[in-house]
């Protein structure tokens, strides 16, 4: 019935202040266009119709990825996804992100798709965000009046949603240093290699010196309106050592009381709540294995 | 004569054409001028319409014209019935066939209802939104078993119920089993099945030469005679005036069979109405309503048994969802019933069908097409009754297959090619030893499985046999033209979708006439190049078509051999013809070009002989008398993941017999594609339906195709067993890869989870369905898990 997309205006904008003004001109009529490799069957589908598309391969200055300040990471919200598996500063810098990768769609995909068009999107089964929130990430936000830096866990705001306003532009996404003596697992279950997950899940823990929790983030995808953060879990692990009976605990307590999955014809709610309890204990205990021998 | 070609992995010749993108498909026919067509499609399973008004779309710039079933007149007809119903005692069969566009009402969702001509497809699509289709929506008819329940709302107004057919075939007597059977099984099985999904979906592109008063069409389909024909009858021009043509086609896998799809009626006429070359090209989404596809069946099956587990009897009941309508009558319910047979002796059998309309999308047959429910009721009983009586699952079929002096053995019932259910040959035996030999089935149950479950692994192995009744006819035909070049063209009337017949029928040619493979120019699926023919489906291709290449090759075989003996003076025992050219065995040094003898027997000047024919050329058809029957044992290795219920095959063997092979690299490819959507159809392929009829998964984001990451390579085997009833011995293997897939995934999965005690009824499964298989019985797994590590 439809495969071809509704009329819709193209520019080509050079920078980002051409970007920016293009966004105030046009605001809720328009759409960014990164990697296309979400937007664009939205729209060949007609299931969006913007009438606007400013397309962001011609922009220059936002595909980097370079050093953060003591030990972080930056990354420039065109960076394709692919380089997160062989840029040498993410299996340096952050690991979890490059464990990630390969779980995200195809090669081909991710040679298109980019970070800042994954976050953006916000897709509540996507992996992107669930890590961003892991790992605490900030990301910068531009527009004509101005810049702001918003963290992973104010910018997520529920399905297909994000606290972005329509004449913004995310152009960078901040990955902190990791502590010292921490871990960081993801595990995700999948129908088919690269699809989107049934259910999944990122931790990062760290130790203190008595071996005992000092910070542990455990993060669900595909179980909720977004990535779904584990607090009651987390909270029970505070200041224990985390042996396996604690780990099947937190575990119990996350798929339980964290989450609220929902059904639909992939999963029932019931197989994604035990999904990820087996998640939930083997990023755990795979990432204080981790940092145990950090 | 030895074997130089038939036997030989010849790389194909239609590979260079595919690989550098010179192949034409449908939708590379580009004409000056052309038009494209979008459809408005009903969002209803069911309703009744209303009101279409299409005003809006038709002042649209851009567009040309829409159609809607008003404006289509006396053109507008339900389509023909593909498949009359076999001649068997008793039957009930109630015809409703599909219309070219909605007129009164819509009967399952994505039903076509107006056609927009716009001078883009862009355009046409814009349009879609402005044409008003006003429905009151009726209850819809989902579940094939409610279907029949009085008080369930009728599909087809003018029918009592919407029972579409029914059909009792008997052998023997069932219930005389009783006194002997020392058990009996008796089970509710369910088998439901997706959608081809080719990767390139169905297209027409249709061209009116009023100068020329021609008629030119190209079409996805399997069966362009019959479409040319059909057209023809339908537009009212001679056959002559129609040219039909199948290019290279992405898949067919028996839904591009079908005919005539409401699209293929539309865009020739809207080309004549209009005078201006209309394309249309199906979009993967219209794919999954508007191109038929296979589904489920509810079967109620008894078997009864000896002790020592050999078969007394069969009885199964089952009802089959035809959806909304019926136009290829009941092959695939009737497949499903004569398949369940297997390569079994079964002395009794009961076996009774109604087939239902439903609001959903047509079935027509889809690679196996019913022959997966059937093999699959079978292979079922016979594994729950190797675990009653405790007689191992290969042990139990090999005690009750037919043996090598049954045949050919005539099971009395009617196949769907209306002839009685005779197997012309097989020997079931060596291909079941092949299988366990090479899956290493003893040592996996005595050694590796028990190695592998103290590791926590759940591994787990099944083994199944099935038959295929392939190569029916009515006929083919083949004409055979040597060149002045030397060369051969070779032109049959089939169809490819990519079975490999550019060299299969290639290197049958060559072998009888002594050239090389690729000096044979294979020109199929244009009926400017061949008149005669039905099409490709049923595993018929090599069999049928390749035997009309045979015959027609060795008619110019000899016509080459005469003249050779009269232009170098030697009697035809004394030639051999061989490198392109005839020479004298004695003397090759006495010789003479297939170029040259083909440009003498076509002169310029002078006479030909009274009595003779111009050329080496000659034209044969090949209608065998009945089908033959191909059949195989697979095997597999799988292992489930006792915490997320997610599977990995290890290993997958299939030991085949269809014959003589002419090309074992082609049937290898054959065979892997086949278990490809066999283990689709297990494990990933499920049409979800919602109560309202609606599809909910109709795209590729939701329909699991397995892919390169969940399909193994399949170590092979050949048996042969050439059939009597050709004369190259060949059975048809198309549809062998699918048919035993579910079957033998069932089986291995129990294996795999032996200590829970399953019983798998049904397929598909999932990772879900097993979970709720195994309830909370899977929870505790995850105690198990953590002690293992
Ligand atoms: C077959 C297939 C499988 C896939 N599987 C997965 C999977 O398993 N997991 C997964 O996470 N994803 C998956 N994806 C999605 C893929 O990762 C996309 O690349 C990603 O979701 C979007 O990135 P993009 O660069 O292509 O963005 P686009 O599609 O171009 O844009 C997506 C949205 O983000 C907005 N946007 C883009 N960039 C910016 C920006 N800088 N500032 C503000 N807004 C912006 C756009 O306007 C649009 O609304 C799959 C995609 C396909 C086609």
């Amino acid at each position: 019935m439809t495969m071809k997309p509704a009329p819709f205006k193209y520019f080509t904008p050079a920078s980002e202040e051409e970007v920016l003004a293009l966004l105030t001109q046009h605001g809720y009529e328009a759409k960014l266009l990164a990697g296309g490799q979400s937007l664009i069957p939205t729209m060949n589908f007609r299931l969006a119709q913007p009438a606007v598309i400013i397309d962001l391969n011609r922009v220059s200055g936002l595909t980097y990825v370079r050093p953060g300040d003591s030990g972080g990471l930056c990354i420039g919200a065109m960076a394709r996804q692919r380089e997160g598996e062989y840029h040498p500063l993410f299996a340096e810098r952050a690991p979890l992100i490059r464990e990630t990768m390969p779980h995200v769609a195809h090669p081909q995909i991710r040679n298109r798709g980019t970070f800042g068009g994954s976050i953006a999107h916000a897709d509540p089964a996507a992996e992107l965000p669930a890590v961003m929130l892991a790992l605490q990430a900030r990301f910068k936000l531009r527009s004509r009046e101005g810049e702001r830096e918003i963290p992973a866990g104010d910018f997520f705001v529920g399905m297909f949603a994000t606290a972005m306003q329509p004449e913004e532009l995310l152009t960078e996404i901040l990955i902190p240093p990791l502590p010292r003596r921490s871990g960081w697992a993801f595990k995700e279950v999948a129908r088919r290699h690269g699809d989107y997950a049934l259910a999944g899940a990122a931790a990062v823990v760290t130790l203190d010196e008595q071996e005992r929790c000092r910070e542990v983030r455990l993060v669900f995808l595909s179980v909720g309106d977004g990535p779904v953060e584990a607090r009651q879990a987390v909270q029970e692990l505070a200041g224990e050592i985390p042996g396996e009976e604690a780990i099947r605990a937190a575990a119990e307590t996350a798929a339980a009381i964290d989450i609220d999955p929902g059904s639909d014809i992939h999963a029932s709610a019931e197989f994604r709540r035990h999904l990820a309890r087996v998640l939930a204990m083997q990023v755990l205990h795979q990432a204080f294995a981790r940092a145990r021998r950090a | 004569m030895g074997t130089t070609y038939i036997g030989q992995p010849v790389l194909r010749n239609e590979d260079e054409r595919l690989l550098t993108g010179q192949a034409l498909f449908t939708d590379d026919v580009h004409l000056p001028g052309m038009l494209h067509v979008a459809f408005v499609r009903g969002e209803h399973a069911h309703g009744r319409i209303l009101k279409v008004d299409a005003s809006a779309a038709r002042s649209r710039p851009g567009v040309i014209a829409v159609f809607t079933a008003e404006d289509l007149g006396s053109y507008w007809q339900p389509g023909p019935l593909l498949v009359p119903p076999p001649p068997i005692e008793r039957l009930t069969f109630h015809q409703r066939t599909q219309v070219p566009l909605a007129k009164d009402k819509l009967r399952h969702y994505g039903e076509a209802v107006a056609a927009i001509v716009a001078e883009s497809r862009y355009l046409a699509e814009d349009a879609i939104a402005d044409v008003i289709v006003e429905v009151d929506p009726l209850d819809a008819v989902v579940d094939m078993e409610k279907a029949l329940e009085p008080g369930a709302p009728l599909i087809h107004e003018g029918l009592s119920s919407n029972l579409a057919a029914h059909v009792i075939q008997e052998k023997g007597d069932y219930h005389s089993v009783f006194p002997g059977a020392d058990v009996v099984i008796k089970k509710r099985l369910l088998y439901d099945r997706g959608t081809a999904a080719a990767m390139e979906n169905r297209g027409v592109v249709a061209q009116w030469d009023a100068a020329g008063q021609q008629l030119t069409v190209w079409d996805t389909t399997q069966a362009p005679i019959p479409i040319r024909n059909g057209l023809a009858r339908m537009l009212g021009l001679s056959e002559s005036q129609v040219r039909v043509v199948a290019p290279f086609i992405g898949g067919g896998f028996g839904p591009k069979i079908m005919m005539f799809y409401p699209e293929e009626v539309l865009i020739p006429w809207i080309a004549m109405q209009l005078k201006r070359p209309v394309k249309w090209i199906e979009d993967r989404w219209e794919n999954f309503f508007a191109t038929t596809q296979e589904r489920g069946q509810i079967h109620e099956a008894e078997i009864a048994l000896t002790a020592d587990g050999h078969i007394l009897g069969v009885k199964d009941v089952f009802v089959h969802d035809t959806g909304a309508y019926d136009p290829y009558g009941l092959t695939v319910p009737i497949n499903s019933q004569c398949t369940l047979l297997g390569p079994y002796n079964v002395p009794n059998y009961y076996s009774e069908f109604k087939a239902v309309f439903t609001n959903k999308p047509i079935v027509t047959p889809y690679r196996g097409a019913g022959r997966q429910h059937g093999v699959f009721v079978m292979e079922r009983l016979l594994d729950f009754a190797a675990k009653e009586l405790n007689i191992d699952r290969a042990e139990i079929r090999r005690r009750n297959y037919l043996s090598p002096g049954d045949f050919p053995h005539n099971h009395q019932i009617i196949y769907q090619d209306f002839a009685p259910l005779v197997y012309d040959s097989g020997n079931y035996a060596p291909a079941l030893d092949k299988a366990m030999e090479m899956i290493g089935y003893e040592k996996f149950i005595t050694e590796e499985q028990p190695r592998l479950r103290a590791e926590g692994k759940q591994a787990g192995i099944g083994i199944v046999s099935y038959v295929e009744g392939t190569g029916i006819g009515p006929y083919e035909g083949a004409r055979v033209t040597v060149e002045a070049s030397g060369k051969v063209c070779l032109a049959t009337g089939v169809g490819t979708q990519g079975q490999g017949h550019f060299t299969a029928f290639a290197q049958v040619v060559a072998e009888q006439l002594g050239v090389e493979v690729k000096d044979v120019r294979v020109v199929t699926g244009d009926t400017r190049e061949f008149n005669w023919g039905t099409g490709t489906f049923a595993s018929r291709g090599a069999v049928v078509a390749g035997n009309a290449c045979h015959a027609a090759a060795r008619m110019v075989r000899n016509k080459i051999l005469k003249l050779a003996g009269e232009i170098l003076q030697a009697s035809e025992e004394e030639l051999i013809l061989e490198g392109g050219r005839v020479y004298l065995r004695n003397a090759p040094q006495k010789a003479i070009t297939l170029g040259d003898l083909a440009a003498r027997a076509n002169p310029l000047r002078g006479a030909v002989k009274p009595g003779s024919e111009p050329g080496l050329e000659a034209t044969a058809y090949f209608g065998p008398e009945r089908g033959c029957t191909a059949s195989g044992v697979h095997a597999l290795i799988l292992e489930v993941d006792p915490l997320t219920m997610m599977v990995e095959i290890q290993r997958y063997v299939v030991v085949h017999d269809c014959g003589r092979v002419i090309n074992p690299m082609i049937l290898e490819g054959q065979i892997q594609g086949g278990v490809a959507q066999g283990i689709g159809n297990a494990f990933y392929e499920q049409l979800v339906f919602a109560p309202n009829g609606q599809l909910l998964n109709a795209s590729f984001m939701d329909y699991l195709l397995p892919t390169a990451s969940e399909v193994p390579n399949i170590e092979n085997a050949h048996i042969e067993t050439p059939s009597p009833l050709n004369p190259l011995g060949v059975k048809g293997a198309g549809e062998a890869g699918a048919i035993p897939t579910g079957a033998l995934f069932a089986q291995a999965i129990e294996n795999a989870l032996r200590e829970y005690d399953l019983e798998i009824c049904e397929i598909p499964l999932s990772p879900n369905r097993l979970f709720d298989l195994l309830g909370e019985r899977v929870k505790q797994n995850i105690e198990i898990s953590i002690s293992h590590e």
